[in-house]
């Protein structure tokens, strides 16, 4: 295998202070997705699957932050803040998780796997009316992922798979404070056009990839894993790395992070 | 700014904001034209910094645990602010009231910028604020202002004082440096967003008479005035 390209990070906008994104050795890859759309179980299959092939990994979402997470799903319980202000929560938890958690893991040599990232923050904040300049900006502090995958899921068959689950459909996921009729179901599929709609406009913007979400979960890993297989330095693939991408789960040989320097 | 989003066609109301450093006396001079416009009759409001509900004990728990970083401390401030201006300040200025900030967003752009922000990056994070009608900036020699936050008191807080920028082990100098920073970068803003001067090392009632002056020359006070006043 040839050896992977030197490829520095990028910020999207203005640097952070006190960052050299010549020292991020790791690899940031975004997958991104309504609930529903099978996100969490293909990040769960290619923690799995790093971890096999030696990958020291972490993974981070939103409202996880140590500074906010916990306040932030507080305050979304009671709906009690402005649009300006729910956004600019976001990005606090956003940057906490960035500073405290990715950017440290990336200089560690890590692969960071954020189970959403900022396209999600940014299209719910330009649906509620957000000026996607002023939105943008703020983001502008994030690190360029080395691949993003947006699984896209018909939003019909996204109500199914919530309504299976939890035989509820979520709130927000539903866009009810921005609803136009007391019509769940029907509020559910029209603001998940909406964001599909809005993910359209950003992918021109920012080129990532749209992972075809209606297909076989096994399908859809072997898809990413051969799609992330290349960004990653050939030197730290053990043996049964290859990207086989059965997606089985290897508990019996799950490696810890510590193991991968011996 | 205050050109994204929101409308702001229906805003009546005037915003007169004070900034300075500590000690620089502006808390003072803001608190004394609200009891002047308030006991001649006039719709006034006042509200400070770093006074929302919402995230205060965010701030707090980031504050004590020393888990901010320059961008935290900067959106955490910012969300703060955010959930003032939509929830109090807009709708005070909506309804046509004088509103008086004891420090608005150039207190952001100063001391975030110090702690290494990006300026353009402040400057479009605040992007959807409404600008003062007058904004008075409190001029006052360093060392006036150190003796006034000092004296009486024995100990600086963390962020106060700076410390977190490692400019020096000791509070009172880190402090001193800091705050001499945060006076520059104000200084170096007062063309931009058209401060508008204040000496504030004169007496507090020679102060007060310039200040009052000002604002009957800039805001057509008697529109502001209760319609149904006593």
């Amino acid at each position: 295998m040839e050896r992977p390209q030197i490829n520095v990070k990028n910020f999207f906008g203005c640097q952070l202070p006190g960052v050299d994104p010549s020292a991020l050795k790791g690899k940031l890859i975004v997958l991104e997705g309504a609930d529903g759309s099978g996100r969490s179980t293909q990040i769960e299959i290619l923690r799995n699957w790093l971890e096999r092939t030696g990958h020291a990994c972490v993974t981070v979402g939103l409202k996880r932050s140590m500074l906010v997470g916990e306040e932030l799903e507080k305050a979304k319980q009671g709906n009690i803040m402005g649009p300006i202000t729910r956004s600019l929560f976001y990005a606090t938890d956003f940057a906490d998780q960035l500073e405290n958690k990715i950017i440290p893991s990336l200089r560690a040599g890590f692969v960071v796997l954020a189970d959403r990232y900022i396209y999600t923050l940014m299209a719910r904040d330009i649906i509620r009316g957000a000026d996607p300049d002023w939105i943008r900006n703020i983001y502008g502090i994030a690190l360029v992922p080395d691949a993003v995958f947006y699984i896209q899921v018909p939003p019909k068959t996204l109500a199914e798979r919530n309504l299976r689950k939890n035989h509820m459909l979520d709130y927000w996921e539903s866009g009810m404070d921005i609803r136009r009729s007391g019509d769940m179901f029907e509020s559910f599929i029209h603001y998940q056009t909406q964001v599909q709609r809005t993910f359209g406009w950003m992918h021109t913007i920012y080129g990532f990839k749209i992972i075809n979400g209606n297909r076989l979960v096994k399908t859809i890993a072997n898809e990413l894993q051969a799609k992330i297989e290349g960004l990653l330095s050939p030197q730290t693939v053990l043996a049964g790395g290859g990207g086989t991408g059965d997606g089985a789960y290897p508990e019996h040989m799950v490696l810890t992070q510590n193991q991968e320097k011996i | 700014m205050e050109k994204k989003n929101r409308a702001n066609s229906e805003i009546t109301g005037k915003l007169i904001a004070a900034e300075g450093l500590d000690g620089s006396g502006k808390s003072t001079q803001i608190y004394l034209i609200k009891r002047w416009l308030e006991l001649e009759g006039y719709k006034v409001a006042f509200t400070e910094w770093n006074s929302s509900a919402l995230v205060k004990e965010a701030t707090k728990k980031g504050k004590k645990r020393k888990m901010l970083t320059p961008t935290t401390f900067s959106l955490i401030h910012s969300t703060d602010f955010a959930d003032r201006y939509e929830r109090q300040i807009l709708p005070l200025l909506q309804g046509g009231f004088i509103v008086l900030a004891d420090r608005y967003v150039y207190t952001a752009f100063a001391r975030d910028a110090v702690r290494g922000c990006s300026r353009e990056w402040l400057r479009k994070l605040y992007g959807y604020v409404r600008p003062p009608d007058i904004t008075f900036f409190f001029k006052i020699p360093l060392e006036t202002a150190f003796h006034r936050i000092l004296d009486g008191r024995p100990q600086l807080k963390y962020h106060e004082a700076g410390l977190d920028m490692g400019l020096s082990a000791d509070p009172y100098e880190s402090f001193r440096l800091f705050q001499g920073r945060v006076y520059d970068e104000y200084l170096s803003m007062a063309d931009e967003f058209n401060f508008t001067a204040v000496d504030g090392s004169q007496q507090p009632n020679v102060q007060q008479e310039n200040l009052r002056n000002i604002i009957q020359q800039r805001i057509d006070l008697p529109r502001y005035r209760w319609k149904d006043h006593r």
